[in-house]
């Protein structure tokens, strides 16, 4: 009989194949990867707004409905100094802002119950989606009856926005938890809290990540939605309430000025918050490699 | 250096550490998978449950572990627990190679300290230990299961339940595998029931194969196994009592296709 390896020889053996099977992911410097990341968006809006720039020259409409470029520059810089951008941009940030958080506090236990417990499931599981493919700008007239025209009504329909897509997202994660995880758990001897705190909540993080970018995103829209509606002059000024009265004053370059402020804010927390946010959770667990 | 030596040693010696009697198993009113499957696998003995597919090697081994329970017969496990492993390592992606082997700590109560010593002795057993910060993605195949393996010797049950653990791994790799659960095994003085559909590799490993009928699953036969230990899987002893077994396989398994 040939002799079996030694004990020595083994570990050295072991040795051998962990270096040869496991490799370093090589990762380009963080500096070359943003570069490459930004000029594709810079080049794309230079274009865009030669577009606009030569479809102003071309005179196809009238300056007040479509202003050049400039004169949006202007008046956004106008706006600018004089506080008014900043300040709507302020508002309706803290707005949807808080109102997101409400509907995180609420979104949360609410997509663990519907996941976890079947009754409730059956019960509140098709409401919840079909809830979430409904406009939130549809509640706004309901809002304003129930609430009157004031804060509660843009509370109320950021909320019915966020919340179902928070859910949601908890709801799914839930249901894509591989069961292997679960038995694991069990085998270990996690039962119940024990097995919802080191193995259920853990490995529904990535979804419910995703469930929260969503529900911001509703949120922020839902709240434009309804500051565009309910806007009265006691109400502080947001951004929604900007695009309003640049209505109003047919205003076509205030108009752009608050579009432009809401998509800022909207790039803004999605690259500084949730991208960054999925990309180390992602990355964590190896479902992200080299990016 | 063992670990383990406060877990068995409470049993008598002639005690089994696991005992099947009369088991049987059916899922619902669906057909029954398991019938009078009678087993005992003594302290510190390898046993390898040998099957073709339908053999309920698997349902078998749920119900060792408590996953499941038996329809009638009886499960014992004398010992109290035992810890199972999977084909997949099942490695909670989330954790560290380290923090995997501390979650079996955490939840059997071991203390923040202790648990990292332990810890980090269980990863050096399976000869991890610098491997430890690893997240799971980065580790091979092979790595994965070392550190399962250290996960459920981290459960301190003495007793080893294993689902075809290796099946998944290259044929080297699970060589070199087959090697160290045979070196654990001895220095921790482990019971393991082994499961697997690779006769050569029940040779090579147990002490006892157990080859199951299937459908329904029974005990067909058993075979000691005489070579002794270390062995290797391509020694001609291994070879002899693996065509053996392989005949009697290939016989139970053409039981089903005359009968269609």
């Amino acid at each position: 009989m040939t002799a079996p390896v030694a004990q020595d020889d083994l570990a050295s053996l072991e040795a051998g194949l962990d270096a040869l099977e496991t490799h370093e992911v090589e990762r380009t410097s963080r500096w070359r990867r943003s570069l490459s990341a930004i000029w594709p968006v810079v080049v794309f809006v230079a274009l865009l707004l030669a577009v606009w720039e030569l479809t102003y020259r071309a005179g196809l409409k009238p300056t007040y409905a479509l202003p050049s470029p400039a004169d949006v520059g202007l008046v956004i810089g106008e706006q600018l100094r004089d506080g008014t951008l900043l300040e709507a941009i302020a508002t309706s940030v803290e707005r949807g802002g808080l109102g997101f958080l409400i509907a995180l506090a609420v979104g949360t236990p609410l997509g663990l119950l519907v996941g976890r417990v079947r009754v409730v499931r059956r019960g509140i599981g098709p409401i919840l989606s079909g809830l979430q493919s409904l406009p939130s700008v549809a509640w706004v007239p309901a809002a304003i009856i129930f609430f009157g025209l004031g804060e509660t009504a843009i509370y109320a329909v950021v909320l019915l926005g966020a919340v179902p897509s928070i859910a949601n997202g908890m709801v799914s994660g839930i249901d894509q938890v591989p069961p292997l995880y679960l038995r694991v758990g069990r085998v270990l001897g996690a039962r119940g809290l024990a097995s919802a705190r080191y193995v259920l909540l853990p490995a529904v993080l990535p979804a419910y990540l995703g469930g929260l970018r969503q529900g911001w995103a509703f949120s922020w829209r839902s709240l434009m939605a309804a500051e565009l509606i309910v806007s009265s002059p006691e109400l502080g000024l947001g951004l929604g309430q900007l695009l309003d009265q640049g209505r109003l004053l047919n205003d076509m370059s205030l108009v752009f000025a608050g579009i432009l402020g809401i998509l800022v804010v909207g790039i803004a927390v999605e690259l500084c918050l949730f991208a960054p946010l999925e990309k180390r959770v992602l990355r964590r667990r190896g479902l992200l490699v080299g990016k | 250096m063992t670990l383990l030596d406060t877990t068995i040693t409470t049993l008598a010696p002639d005690t089994p550490a696991i005992r099947l009697d009369h088991v049987s198993k059916r899922f619902g009113a669906g057909p029954t998978v398991l019938d009078d499957v009678s087993l005992e696998v003594a302290q510190g003995e390898f046993v390898c449950l040998l099957g073709a597919s339908g053999c309920g090697k698997s349902t078998l081994l749920n119900l060792v572990a408590g996953l499941d329970q038996a329809s009638s017969g009886s499960v014992e496990l004398p010992g109290g627990r035992a810890a199972l492993m999977f084909q997949e390592a099942a490695l909670l992606p989330w954790l560290t190679a380290t923090q995997n082997v501390e979650l079996a700590l955490r939840l059997r109560g071991v203390g923040r300290r202790e648990r990292r010593e332990r810890s980090g002795e269980l990863l050096e057993l399976v000869r991890l230990r610098d491997a430890g910060d690893k997240r799971v993605h980065e580790l091979s195949g092979g790595m994965r299961q070392r550190v399962a393996m250290a996960r459920a010797l981290a459960q301190e049950t003495g007793v080893l339940l294993m689902d075809e653990p290796f099946a998944a791994l290259d044929a080297i790799t699970r060589d070199v595998l087959h090697e160290e659960l045979v070196r654990l095994r001895q220095s921790q003085s482990l019971t393991v029931l082994f499961v697997t559909h690779n006769v050569r590799e029940a040779v090579r490993l147990g002490d006892r194969v157990v080859l199951l009928s299937s459908r329904p699953g029974r005990v067909a036969k058993q075979y000691p196994v005489n070579c002794s230990q270390p062995r290797r899987i391509e020694s001609p002893e291994v070879a002899e009592l693996a065509v053996t077994i392989t005949d009697d396989l290939r016989a139970e398994i053409r039981r089903h296709g005359g009968q269609s």
